[in-house]
């Protein structure tokens, strides 16, 4: 990159804040894709001014900007496919204020999201999302890409907890949206058309988050089934008997067979499927509802129930889900992880769609997730280096969002579009949508230099 | 043979890291500075970078490399198993091996591998500390010796011990029929500077009834050197260990260091042959006792109507390897103790052995976030199982202004022990 740009960032940043060393552009060249792209710098700013600067910068010499976070996304939103500049804002990393009267806080974008949650939950506050990347991915990437997590189907997703931002433009003006109140409607919602926005959009620099009390307790119970179908039907019957847990975790036959081949864990053969079921709200509540759980999916096939007195059995309970994703590579050494979602009562259908796709190409699928929102994690097993088998997986894997979409679904559910998905929008948005959205990101961004390339194919 | 593993060794290892970035939850020096080159999956890109030679190992690849504390919590949260710290390890010998140690890697192995002059060094007492951790006066010799203002003067140190451990004590002493036979490894820092833990250790042993071997020629436990990247004398030093500690084939070989316990132990698994077989005796004082039932034994003994709010702290090279419930069971079990666990007991203490003196200002910001724990606790003695944690802890302790005091889990015992 000519050395005119470098010193004009080193300005506007610091130059130690700047940096265009090998093994910088390295490290700032992935993401979970494991896709690698170099940048030509990778800059640390401090504040929305000076992304301001920056892309205002970036605009006049026709620069492309990649904003990125903890870079933990799966979808490739945060890498530089056309080289530039990566906007990195780990720095950015501080909880500006937590308001117990209001329940409000404001955040800038690099605070990692556990840390956020531990520190409202300290005063006595709740933040609901909790992507499966939460002790790493920062809140700015979370917004972003909207994130998820097995609370959503109690709690909804990151864009219900995002009352206002501050968002520096493509073309360099910092602009607020939305507020603190709970309710506005003034002027279009720019704050839910920025959440989930891939970073393609605008830069955010601050984050102003609706909180919630924090629930008094929560009790886990792990629920075996005879059948995937037995513990889709308890999903239904469970919303049905008007309780909605927190989360409704679940695994497919062969998560259950990978969790145990890897680990040893006790889970009875029997079992064709798993359900972690947790209720939250006060304590006296929690011990009946959960008795009324039992009571409705006992005559569903029930294998076995077992339900945690302590916090530590809870431990126990949760570690059955947490022992998936590393036992995976047991079956095989590359996994595609895609987050196809259905509407509930189709997961039993979606779940069979996807076995006999795996059985048509004869690679391992492995399915597990939010059962209660209807978001499966589909990992497409592989090993790349056997000749023809990453042809196979990008044959299901179109295959499984083509099954999805027919369900009424979603190809995405949390992970978002990036550079993985993006060939595969048409499938699921009609072409007036997609000329909607295009003529959205011209308008706010006619030099295409804000991650360009990403989510729509341009 | 001691054989190292060079970085060419590891690459499917390398390879496995998918780069989900989990490792930036664990990483403490991460924690601080937030820079991809630091946590362990750039450190394993860029190792891959270089086996592709995609990079070169230059001054900034060099110093990228020296940001690890080796605490290995990465691996141990790695849902890949990516050992990164032995990544690590190789990446900073291919760095000796190409660049040759730097000067105070040359002069902390020389000073591990030849105890005579360690010994020599002790007896002075200061010039020892001087050396390791105080600048070491213009006038004096060791100055043209090992050339190098070390590390800085605000650093609390413990006194050097007026005579050497191993010197204190016979190399044998006989037990009880029937009961195993153990052989004490001792380590540098139990030896030099806290001897007082080793006669804590001997004491409960004697009580318990085993045979105590301590051979007098065992040296450094190698992990300063594996750290520093220096194979030649991490063989040298594991030689004199093998040959040291098997000489009359104990039962078990005992550490009272966590470190020692990684150097001894976990490096030696990696080794062939023998060295292997030995490593398999390698025990931690905490699993032995735990096992030999003494906190069974500890908690029938009547309360003390006095006793002391104490915490613990968790040495990282025994957290990785699962041992974490034996010292707070032992903890638990002695009579004339309160025990509080800490928030973030599980937190490195940031000294990572000579990270901390290349590193000591970003090592003392991860000393630094043990406080608010150590605080809340409102412990007396904050308890744990590594003599270097012990010096870090007292150092972050004295900067922080604080009024606990480190000790050794071991002295505790000892403390409550019946005559």
């Amino acid at each position: 990159m000519d050395q005119r740009i470098i010193r004009i960032l080193q300005e506007i940043v610091g130059k130690d804040q700047v940096t265009t060393e090998r093994a910088d552009l390295i490290c700032y060249s992935y993401d979970a894709t494991q896709q690698q792209y170099l940048p030509e710098v990778v800059v640390f700013p401090a504040d929305a001014k000076q992304i301001s600067l920056i892309l205002k910068m970036a605009n006049a010499e026709k620069i492309p900007v990649f904003p990125r976070g903890a870079g933990s996304g799966f979808t490739g939103g945060s890498l530089p496919t056309r080289g530039g500049i990566v906007l990195v804002t780990s720095r950015m990393d501080r909880i500006l204020r937590i308001d117990s009267e209001n329940l409000v806080a404001e955040v800038e974008p690099g605070v990692v999201t556990e840390q956020f949650q531990q520190a409202v939950e300290k005063v006595g506050l709740f933040y609901p999302p909790d992507p499966a990347s939460l002790k790493f991915s920062t809140l700015g990437g979370n917004v972003a890409e909207c994130a998820g997590g097995p609370r959503c189907v109690k709690y909804g997703v990151t864009k219900d907890y995002i009352l206002g931002l501050e968002v520096v433009t493509p073309q360099g003006d910092i602009i607020r949206t939305g507020g603190e109140t709970m309710k506005g409607v003034v002027g279009y919602d720019l704050t839910k058309l920025m959440c989930g926005s891939e970073g393609t959009l605008g830069i955010i620099t601050k984050i102003i988050i609706k909180l919630l009390p924090l629930p008094e307790a929560r009790k886990t119970m792990l629920v075996l089934f005879d059948s995937i179908d037995g513990a889709a039907r308890a999903v239904s019957a469970i919303i049905g008997g008007k309780i909605i847990p927190a989360t409704l975790e679940f695994m497919d036959a062969t998560t259950i067979d990978c969790v145990r081949k890897a680990t040893g864990l006790q889970l009875p053969e029997a079992a064709q499927a798993v359900l972690i079921i947790e209720v939250d709200g006060e304590r006296e509540m929690l011990e009946r509802q959960a008795q009324k759980i039992l009571d409705i999916v006992q005559p569903l096939g029930v294998v076995e129930t077992r339900v945690a007195a302590t916090p530590a059995e809870s431990e126990d309970i949760w570690k059955v889900r947490r022992l998936v994703s590393p036992s995976l590579r047991k079956v095989n050494p590359d996994k595609f992880n895609e987050d196809i979602c259905v509407p509930r009562s189709k997961v039993p259908e979606m779940i069979r769609a996807v076995e006999a796709i795996a059985k048509k190409h004869a690679i391992p699928i492995v399915n597990f997730g939010h059962a209660g929102d209807g978001n499966i994690h589909v990992n497409v097993m592989i090993d790349k280096k056997v000749p023809g088998q990453q042809e196979k997986a990008d044959q299901a894997i179109e295959e499984i969002f083509a099954a999805a979409l027919k369900l009424g679904g979603t190809m995405s559910g949390e992970h978002g579009v990036g550079i993985t998905k993006a060939p595969y929008i048409p499938m699921e948005l009609d072409p007036a949508a997609v000329a909607y959205m295009k003529t959205i990101k011209k308008a706010l961004d006619p030099n295409n230099i804000l991650n360009p390339g990403k989510v729509l194919l341009d | 043979m001691a054989k190292h593993k060079k970085l060419e060794d590891y690459r499917e290892q390398i390879e496995q890291c998918v780069k989900c970035g989990a490792c930036q939850a664990h990483c403490p020096v991460f924690g601080e500075h937030k820079r991809e080159s630091i946590v362990a999956r750039g450190k394993v890109a860029l190792a891959h970078a270089l086996l592709n030679d995609e990079v070169k190992l230059d001054e900034r690849l060099v110093e990228d490399m020296s940001k690890c504390l080796m605490c290995a919590s990465c691996f141990d949260k790695c849902p890949n198993l990516v050992p990164t710290d032995e990544i690590v390890a190789a990446a900073r010998r291919e760095i000796a091996d190409q660049q040759g140690l730097s000067t105070f890697g040359k002069a902390l192995t020389t000073v591990i591998k030849n105890p005579r002059l360690m010994n020599t060094l002790a007896k002075s007492g200061k010039a020892f500390s001087a050396l390791l951790f105080k600048k070491v006066p213009e006038q004096s010799g060791l100055r043209l010796r090992f050339p190098l203002p070390f590390v800085s003067r605000e650093r609390s140190i413990p006194e050097i011990a007026a005579k050497p451990f191993r010197e204190r004590h016979p190399e044998v002493i006989p037990g009880e029929a029937g009961k195993p036979t153990v052989a004490f490894f001792t380590g540098c820092m139990i030896n030099y500077m806290y001897p007082e833990i080793g006669d804590a250790l001997l004491k409960i042993l004697k009580f318990m009834g085993v045979t105590v071997l301590i051979p007098g020629d065992q040296g450094c436990c190698g992990l300063p050197a594996i750290s520093a990247g220096d194979s030649a004398t991490v063989e040298e030093l594991s030689k004199r260990n093998l040959a040291a500690l098997t000489r009359r084939t104990p039962d078990v070989i005992l550490t009272a260091c966590a470190t020692c316990n990684e150097g001894i132990g976990r490096h030696f698994k990696h080794l062939e042959g023998e060295y292997a077989a030995m490593a398999e005796k390698v025990m931690d004082m905490n699993v032995f006792l735990v096992r030999h039932g003494l906190d069974k034994l500890l908690a029938e003994l009547p309360r003390k109507a006095v006793f002391q709010r104490v915490t613990y702290h968790d040495p990282c090279h025994l957290r990785t390897q699962g041992i974490t419930k034996e010292p707070r069971a032992l903890l638990r079990a002695l009579p004339g103790v309160r025990f509080v666990d800490m928030e973030g007991a599980d937190r490195c203490c940031g000294l990572g052995g000579t990270f901390s003196v290349y590193h000591y200002d970003t090592s003392k910001l991860i000393g630094a976030r043990k406080v608010p724990g150590i605080e809340q606790s409102g412990a007396d003695l904050v308890a744990t199982a590594c003599p270097g944690c012990m010096m870090q802890l007292q150092d972050t302790i004295n900067h922080a202004g604080l009024k606990p005091r480190v000790i050794h889990l071991l002295e505790l015992i000892a403390h409550d022990l019946p005559a």
